[in-house]
């Protein structure tokens, strides 16, 4: 037998008898799972997910889906193919072994496997104050379970929602809360709304879409602490300027958290944000030596990206579960050269007071904005947003059309300012300052971001010279 | 039935708006809306509706009875 031969053969069979194992049952987990058997992979699988929901789209929620036109169960996400796996639903993995290759399960069962994916994703962070947090009223949106009790809550007409951080998820809530005509006040830490992910020049038209809309908007305060009546119902906030707000819904919206706890001990380099792993999926071990058996992929994991100097990019995007499991499932199934990289040019979208918000590449990188076309006033336009004479990434407001010219400039590591498309351009082209603040407000971290170049948060453990 | 729509591809053409107008909705001038999980006597509408998709970016589930497949 030929070497080629004999290696075709040890895949064919890796391929017919390996165990492998998903962790995380949304998108990314359903993906990966149509991805292996549409590879041809015919061993046992199973899929491992803490809701007890089979896999369900979550950007309806924060929409549709809390105004009251659509079911939260019925965010079902449509199927690709037909998966033959077991589905352990309502179930948590709770450890990794990677010396025995078992993942432990909160029932205590281990599940062995060949070959395991992390696609644990994100949970909502919850308002920090445990005992305010427990009272009734209080709510945070990242599941469906979420999403139909706030939707209650808003359906049964509260004098006043309050909803705590201004990003996106925030964003698009105190836009559905005018929809349905509620009164809404939405308090950010931050100097505008959305300005960890898009800066402060286009936080300020963001700020002004609220205002307009009549959000009772309020930032650069903090919320102090909620207060409850004698049934435990929340009715007041406190902020830290002294004033308060009368409000019987209030909505933590503070970004989330990688789910990364159960990997503790594992070895691997995970941490704050997120699983680290090469543009394959394969995960890193904290010495920044790549695995052969696990992969990442999804919110939870975090990759070197050609565009953006090969840091670590995490990035908590649908289309980035989608093609990131797909290419890790695919790798899982393969060997080299046969390898296919993710390399996403990252991109989401938004839909608030009646804009569509998107945006591609990562604003964040940039320094400067420019106003490339449209009209600020209008709130229908499209800027770009470079670093050192590249343009890196670029925001549009209602002309989502022109998207696809800005991605691929800055595919190219096309100049900046870019040349300009050549149609409604605006007056004024000249490029300012793009105002993005530093990290550490939590609702200021974008849903996209460039984590530096260490695999690992964790020490490595250095060989000692002998 | 089930359906997603890749709103990273969307690009507000809303020609699905008016092939199948009680599963798909405008809100303002490029925001699409939809229902994921439409009744199925819906589905020639939104079969119709993803094939005029001029980006494509409707996708409909390719088997029937997806829930049987799962079993929590």
């Amino acid at each position: 037998m030929t070497v080629p031969a004999m290696v075709a053969e040890v895949v064919r069979k890796f391929r017919a008898n390996a165990r492998i194992v998903i962790v995380g049952a949304s998108l990314a987990g359903l993906r990966a799972a149509e991805t292996l058997r549409e590879e041809g992979f015919s061993g046992p699988l199973t899929i491992i997910g803490d809701e007890p929901h089979e896999p369900y789209d979550r950007p309806p929620l924060s929409k549709q889906v809390l105004k009251g036109w659509v079911p939260a169960d019925h965010t079902k996400l449509p199927r690709l193919r037909e998966v033959d796996a077991q589905w352990r639903l309502g179930v948590a993995a709770t450890g990794l072994d990677r010396a025995t290759k078992q993942v432990r399960l909160e029932d205590g069962e281990q599940v062995p496997y060949d070959r395991v994916l992390i696609a644990t994703g994100t949970r909502a962070r919850q308002w920090p104050n445990p005992a305010e947090a427990a009272l009734e009223g209080v709510y945070t949106l990242r599941s469906r379970d979420d999403a139909a009790r706030l939707q209650q809550a808003l359906a049964a007409r509260p004098s006043r929602v309050l909803i705590i951080g201004a990003g996106f998820i925030g964003s698009e809530m105190a836009s559905v809360c005018r929809e349905l005509d509620l009164p809404v006040t939405v308090a950010e830490r931050g100097s505008a709304p959305l300005v960890g992910a898009l800066g402060g020049v286009i936080g300020e038209i963001a700020a002004e879409m609220q205002r307009d809309h009549g959000v009772d908007l309020r930032c650069g305060v903090g919320v102090s602490s909620l207060e409850g009546d004698a049934d435990g119902h929340v009715r007041r906030a406190r902020f830290s300027d002294g004033t308060t707000v009368e409000a019987d819904v209030v909505v933590a919206s503070l970004g989330s958290i990688r789910n990364v706890e159960w990997l503790e001990g594992s070895g691997l380099a995970s941490g704050f944000w997120g699983v680290g792993c090469d543009a394959g999926g394969r995960a890193f071990d904290i010495n920044g030596v790549v695995t052969d058996s696990v992969y990442v992929a999804g919110d939870v994991a975090r990759a070197p990206h050609v565009l953006y100097e090969y840091q670590f990019l995490a990035m908590e995007h649908w289309d980035n579960a989608v093609l990131g499991a797909q290419a890790a499932a695919h790798n899982m199934v393969n060997l080299e050269p046969h390898y296919r990289p993710h390399l996403l040019l990252p991109g989401f979208w938004s839909g608030q007071f009646g804009v569509n918000i998107k945006s591609v590449g990562v604003p964040s990188f940039g320094d400067e904005i420019v106003f490339t076309q449209g009209s600020v006033e209008e709130r229908r336009f499209a800027a770009a947003y470079g670093r050192r004479g590249r343009i890196v990434a670029a925001v549009t407001f209602n002309h989502g059309k022109w998207l696809e010219y800005y991605g691929q400039l800055i595919e190219e590591s096309g100049p900046f300012p870019p040349p300009p498309p050549g149609w409604d351009r605006p007056d004024d082209t000249k490029p300012i300052p793009a105002q993005f603040p530093e990290l550490g407000v939590p609702t200021a971290i974008p849903e996209v971001v460039l984590t530096g170049h260490d695999p690992s948060e964790r020490k490595a453990v250095f060989r000692p010279r002998r | 039935m089930r359906i997603v729509v890749d709103l990273n591809r969307c690009q507000g053409y809303a020609q699905c708006v008016f092939l199948a107008h009680e599963v798909f909705r405008l809100s303002g001038d490029e925001t699409l809306t939809y229902e994921p999980n439409p009744d199925d006597e819906q589905r020639l509408r939104v079969q119709r509706a993803a094939a005029a998709c001029p980006v494509q970016a409707i996708v409909i589930d390719r088997l029937e009875g997806a829930e049987r497949s799962v079993t929590p």
